[in-house]
């Protein structure tokens, strides 16, 4: 049996190269992780993306700005309620509208149920990454009443096409606080019993301590953000750093980890969970009647002007970057994915590690393919 | 705001122009500049920029602008730092020097836009295909005629 | 040979066939409900009752695929290498008693054959992986090799205490010598050592490296499909019943302790049935571990196998043997083993980075964060 020759330049070479992906059962979509092995340890390793460009940035040039919403759901497709959130809170800002209270809230409560209902397919991927076959079965349990709740409310269970320029499609449905009670009652539950499941597991934490560590200046200097920063130990949040929509009347807790490692990737999320029910109990608190949506016209016409704007989708800082020509369409649109930027740290974060590593280290910075490439 | 009349002292040695876009501070700078420019953005510890936010290109047909938006972690404040390339020969050195991150944003808008980062450790191709012609980020790509089998 | 024993050979060769083939079908049905009920879903529910046909429909569908022989593929290896795992599957049931009078034929050194045919089945994955020409199933063969050569160190010490309990190495008079306390009550530790270097010679959750899915993508396994995948597969369930089975025999008393009722065949066929209840209450906990563990990596792997198992077989024999050679009480023995169990557990919870200071990540009050943004002067970064 013969392998394919390697390039000339590594010809004395004796390491293997293993190709994971695009086809790859853990790679989460179509990555393509191309690594040298040496044995199991990971020599070498290039990350290929690509694969799912789909020009979004130059698609939203054509379209109006109420229909580049439909758009943004498609880009974190895990998260899409908060990359729909991102770019109407840039056109507001760049239009300089205010929304109403009610909106407001009602954005909020949907964007942290969202990430629940992420975190919580990452904790069941991530559970499969390390070998473990039932979480994903309990994460879905929890993401799919999460879903429920949004086909209620959007219509959808995940293209939500919900947050509009201005406010939100319509009011809530009359049953929406009684159903989020109960909701938010299993979640609670759903939450402590994966948390229980996998965190105290004895394999699960050899798994994942001390694996794809890294320091809270490196990862800042990679553009980490998110849970992978905060797992750095570095404290930044950007609904705290830069507050955005009505984050700032909030009382929650940041989870900051200590060694970056993947334990502490995995662990600040669950602890995110959480943290997200408090502000979603908060939010129904201070949710009053009244108007759901500002009195914008049917199509807006940002003024001449740009405007970057960043939110913390559940991935991370999730940027958008909205040039205007005065026109009804954007000029230039520019996302700011989080899992772009970090996935740039695999490289960095796969040094000397082992093969099984390099799965749950991918897992670990829990990327979602459409927002990588767009 | 204090960033905005700190910016000249730093800068005294580069030619800026220093403007305004909503809530950021925007200073423009000569392309050949950009490098030079981040690199003390980020090491002088009155702007302290450690965090580049966003790379990103905007072709506005007789220039290519190169923006950047950085974010101090430690003193919470933003900066926009912008530099127009002609687009027939946009060249700007690379930043990936300064924030480790810059890389594959730099990458990506070589792919969309042809802007040449000097000074890159691997310009390969990231989002395109190898071979792949044309930036189709490019307000004059030829959408309607590209033919792509 | 006389022609009524080759009669006899040919048929028993069948009627095994027949009764592991059965076996396995109900061992996949078994595990996909047992995983099912622990993940709280009802597993395959359409094809008969309670799909309980659901593995005949398995079958069918993987005779008829098609086969697929990758082009640069080692042809001879790789249409082998299913045979290679097969085989010595099928073969170690040759002697493995299922009651005193239900095996094909006892041999007085049953133990060592079993454990001498069992080390075969390596060979079978080390050739899948390199026919296949594909990186994944090479890693996944050698992962396989690694692994099964390692862990049958720490399988066959603990066989070999419960002969040096036995004085025997006949499974029947393995199992009679059982008749009033299982080897279980008598060494917890030889019982811990055997079933966790079998899971690892099944290559079973926690140690299924070498077709890690996540990983590997399938190991050895990668490029076969149709009929040849199935063999693998059955030769996968059927060594998963063995090793319950051995463990049944070895440790929980076979069909004996406590003896069923009755003389005849009666007594034969509920000695039968209580060994099968025994082997299907061991293969639960197979699947229990299953549904509750992530995978090792391979080098926990190798450690916990050299270095935690291996000593402590050796131990095991060495305890088992002053106990035996000084004629203490049997109990002794118990205390020892379990002694030692203990220790080992407690030597490993004490070790560096775990116990209750492994919880790194701490929930920071967002007010607190919010004063740092008003006041725009500490450090973002900490400097650890």
């Amino acid at each position: 049996m013969q392998f394919q020759q390697q390039p000339a330049q590594q010809a004395d070479s004796l390491d293997l190269m293993v190709n994971m992906g695009p086809q790859h059962p853990s790679t989460h979509g179509v990555f393509r992780l191309v690594i040298w092995i040496d044995g199991e340890r990971i020599v070498r390793a290039e990350p290929h993306i690509g694969y799912l460009h789909r020009g979004s940035e130059k698609l939203c040039e054509g379209e109006q700005y109420g229909q580049i919403i439909t758009l943004f759901d498609r880009l974190d497709y895990v998260s899409n309620l908060n990359c729909e959130l991102a770019f109407c809170l840039t056109v507001e800002k760049l239009m300089g509208l205010e929304v109403p209270d009610r909106a407001s809230c009602i954005r909020v409560v949907l964007c942290e149920l969202n990430r629940i209902a992420s975190h919580m397919l990452f904790y069941g991927v991530f559970g499969l990454d390390a070998g473990a076959m039932t979480p994903i079965l309990y994460g879905f349990r929890e993401r799919e009443r999460v879903q429920s709740l949004f086909e209620r409310v959007t219509g959808a269970r995940m293209m939500h096409n919900y947050i509009r320029v201005g406010g939100v499609k319509e009011d809530l449905p009359s049953d929406f606080a009684e159903r989020l009670g109960e909701l938010t009652a299993l979640l609670r539950a759903g939450i402590d019993e994966c948390d229980e499941l996998l965190t105290n597991n004895e394999l699960f934490l050899s798994r994942t301590k001390g694996v794809g560590a890294i320091g809270g200046s490196e990862g800042v200097d990679y553009g980490l953000s998110g849970p992978s920063l905060r797992a750095a130990g570095v404290a930044e949040d950007v609904r705290v750093s830069e507050p955005y929509s009505i984050y700032d009347r909030f009382d929650y807790g940041i989870p900051v980890g200590t060694y970056g490692d993947c334990f502490d990737r995995y662990y600040v999320r669950m602890e995110e969970m959480r943290q997200s029910l408090r502000i979603v109990d908060q939010a129904m608190e201070q949710m009053e009647p009244g108007p759901v949506s500002a009195k914008v016209r049917r199509i807006a016409r940002p003024p001449k002007g740009e405007a970057y704007l960043r939110t913390e989708s559940p991935r991370g800082d999730f940027g958008v970057y909205l040039v205007s020509d005065g026109s009804d369409k954007p000029y230039r649109v520019k996302v700011r994915a989080p899992s772009f930027a970090n996935l740039q740290a695999l490289q960095r974060l796969l040094r000397g590690a082992y093969v099984a590593d390099a799965v749950v280290i991918l897992g670990s910075i829990d990327i979602v393919l459409g927002e990588v490439d767009r | 705001m204090a960033l905005s009349s700190l910016l000249p002292e730093v800068y005294s040695d580069l030619d800026i122009e220093i403007g305004a876009a909503l809530d950021e501070v925007v200073v423009t700078v000569r392309p050949s500049d950009v490098s030079a420019a981040c690199r003390i953005a980020k090491d002088d510890p009155r702007l302290a920029f450690d965090y580049l936010r966003c790379l990103s290109v905007v072709d506005y047909v007789d220039r290519l602008e190169v923006v950047y938006h950085l974010f101090s972690l430690g003193r919470l404040h933003r900066l926009v730092i912008k530099a127009a390339a002609p687009p027939d020969s946009p060249r700007v050195p690379s930043v990936v020097s300064v924030w480790k991150g810059a890389d594959w944003f730099e990458r990506e808008a070589h792919d969309l836009f042809g802007v040449v980062f000097e000074g890159h450790p691997n310009p390969a191709p990231l989002l395109l295909y190898e071979g792949f012609e044309g930036h189709p980020g490019l307000k004059s790509f030829p959408f309607h005629e590209y033919d792509e089998w | 040979m006389s022609p009524v024993e080759a009669l006899y050979y040919g048929l028993a060769a069948l009627g095994l066939m027949a009764f592991l083939s059965v076996m396995v079908l109900a061992l996949t049905w078994g595990e996909r409900k047992a995983l099912a009920r622990i993940q709280m879903r009802m597993g395959p529910m359409r094809v008969g009752l309670h799909g309980t046909l659901q593995p005949v429909a398995d079958v069918m569908k993987l005779v008829l695929k098609e086969d697929i022989l990758p082009s640069w593929a080692d042809r001879r290896i790789y249409w082998a290498a299913p045979l290679a795992v097969f085989v010595p599957a099928f073969l170690v049931w040759v002697t493995i008693p299922v009651s005193r009078d239900v095996v094909i034929r006892n041999m007085d050194v049953g133990l060592f054959y079993v454990v001498a045919i069992t080390a075969l089945s390596v060979l079978g994955l080390v050739m899948a992986g390199w026919g296949s020409a594909n990186k994944y199933a090479i890693l996944g063969g050698l992962r396989a090799a690694g692994q099964l050569i390692s862990y049958e160190v720490p399988f066959i010490m603990a066989a070999l205490a419960v002969a040096m309990l036995s004085q025997s190495l006949d499974l029947t008079e393995i199992v009679d010598g059982q008749a009033v306390f299982a080897n279980a009550l008598v060494q917890p530790l030889g019982l811990f050592l055997f079933f966790t270097a079998g899971l690892a010679e099944l290559g079973r959750t926690p140690f299924d490296i070498h077709h890690a899915e996540s990983e590997v993508v399938g190991g050895p396994f990668v490029e076969y499909s149709g009929a040849h995948w199935a063999v693998f597969f059955l030769a996968e369930y059927v060594n998963t019943f063995t090793i319950a089975a051995l463990t049944v025999l070895l440790f929980f008393g076979g069909w004996r302790w406590p003896d069923v009722p009755f003389d005849g065949g009666v007594h034969t066929a509920l000695s039968v049935l209580w060994f099968m209840v025994k082997t299907y209450a061991v293969i639960l906990v197979i699947f229990w571990v299953r549904g509750t563990y992530p995978r090792l990596r391979i080098d926990q792997l190798m450690a916990f196998g050299w270095k935690l198992l291996v000593p402590l077989s050796f131990a095991n024999i060495v305890l088992t043997g002053v106990v035996l050679f000084y004629g203490w009480p049997l109990w002794t023995l118990t205390v020892l083993s379990l002694g030692l169990l203990g220790g080992a557990f407690y030597l490993i919870s004490i070790l560096p980075g775990r116990g209750p200071s492994r919880m790194t990540v701490a929930v920071r009050p967002a007010r607190d964060l919010r004063t740092r943004a008003a006041g725009s002067s500490a450090s973002g970064v900490d400097s650890r």
